[in-house]
């Protein structure tokens, strides 16, 4: 197999189109499953009672904040290495779900916090680190726009995410450098000490947030594609 | 099974203001992204169609 051969942005474009559909049944598949699992087998948490299953949505999207900002930073990486155009498509095509898992996870840390620690907001390590994250994926899409030349704007656009990766580990290890209000984490490399049903319920949300992720990307990277190349032959004969 | 009635369920024990508020925040979120993705697919085919037809 030749793996050159989908780094072309116009043969990628049918392998997308090809895949997204199924990335998008197994999203919500999964997050059917998830959620069954989450308010109907988990059981009710001795110390938070009821609230705690915004934990369902708030750690999936919080980890696919993180995790999708090291795709952009991966991605930007091999932009300005290899000077590769499907890269930086890429890059800009997952930053915008980036943005919105970043979103989705300071809103419900939000409301998780209010009933729990009787505050939406605190300027807390974690929750501060966070809203940078968003920061950062705002500042990559406004820089990656802010050229004439589209080549320009995914190479500074992708500085600037390689920059901002030491955002994550301080978002990561913040619970454990500073006193916070937040609390450490459930599941860590060593295991966890969550019931194993809230366990399940909370990994099949993740996964069903990945797919998505995965579904949406390859759709935008589509829309993309077109829009670059939409003074090409190949282009025309699409539309 | 956790809950006793529909009533309860949408109550979560008391926090359903908040439960609920996050869900179906990140619902629209998700919605909103998926319109998103549409209009700029439809955008993108007909920037190449205008300039066919130049």
């Amino acid at each position: 197999m030749n793996w050159f051969y989908y780094a072309s942005p116009t043969t990628f474009y049918g392998l997308a189109g090809r895949l997204a559909p199924w990335f998008f049944v197994i999203a919500a598949i999964c997050a059917a499953w998830g959620l069954w699992l989450g308010f109907f087998v988990a059981p009710t948490d001795f110390q938070q009672g009821e609230a705690y299953r915004i934990i369902f949505l708030h750690v999936p999207a919080a980890w696919m904040s993180m995790f999708l900002y090291f795709l952009v930073a991966c991605y930007g990486a091999l932009t300005l290495t290899f000077n590769t155009r499907l890269s930086a498509m890429m890059a800009r095509a997952i930053a915008p779900t980036g943005a919105m898992f970043t979103f989705v996870a300071l809103w419900s840390g939000a409301f998780w916090g209010r009933p729990t620690w009787g505050a939406y907001w605190v300027w807390d390590a974690r929750l501060t680190s966070e809203l940078v994250l968003l920061f950062l994926y705002f500042g990559f899409m406004a820089l990656a726009s802010a050229f004439e030349d589209p080549r320009r704007g995914d190479r500074a656009a992708a500085l600037l995410a390689l920059i901002g990766v030491v955002n994550l580990p301080i978002i990561y290890f913040s619970v454990q450098w500073w006193n916070t209000l937040h609390q450490g984490s459930s599941v860590n490399f060593k295991g966890t000490s969550m019931h194993i049903a809230m366990l399940q319920a909370m990994l099949m949300m993740s996964f069903a947030a990945w797919m998505y992720a995965a579904g949406a990307a390859l759709v935008r990277v589509r829309a993309i594609i077109l829009e670059r190349e939409k003074h090409t032959q190949w282009a025309r004969s699409l539309a | 099974m956790n809950w006793a009635s529909a009533a309860d369920f949408w109550n979560m024990g008391g926090a359903g203001f908040y439960v609920w508020g996050s869900y179906a925040v990140a619902a629209l979120a998700i919605g909103f992204e998926v319109v998103a993705l549409g209009i700029r697919r439809k955008r993108a085919l007909a920037a190449i169609r205008a300039e066919r037809e130049l």
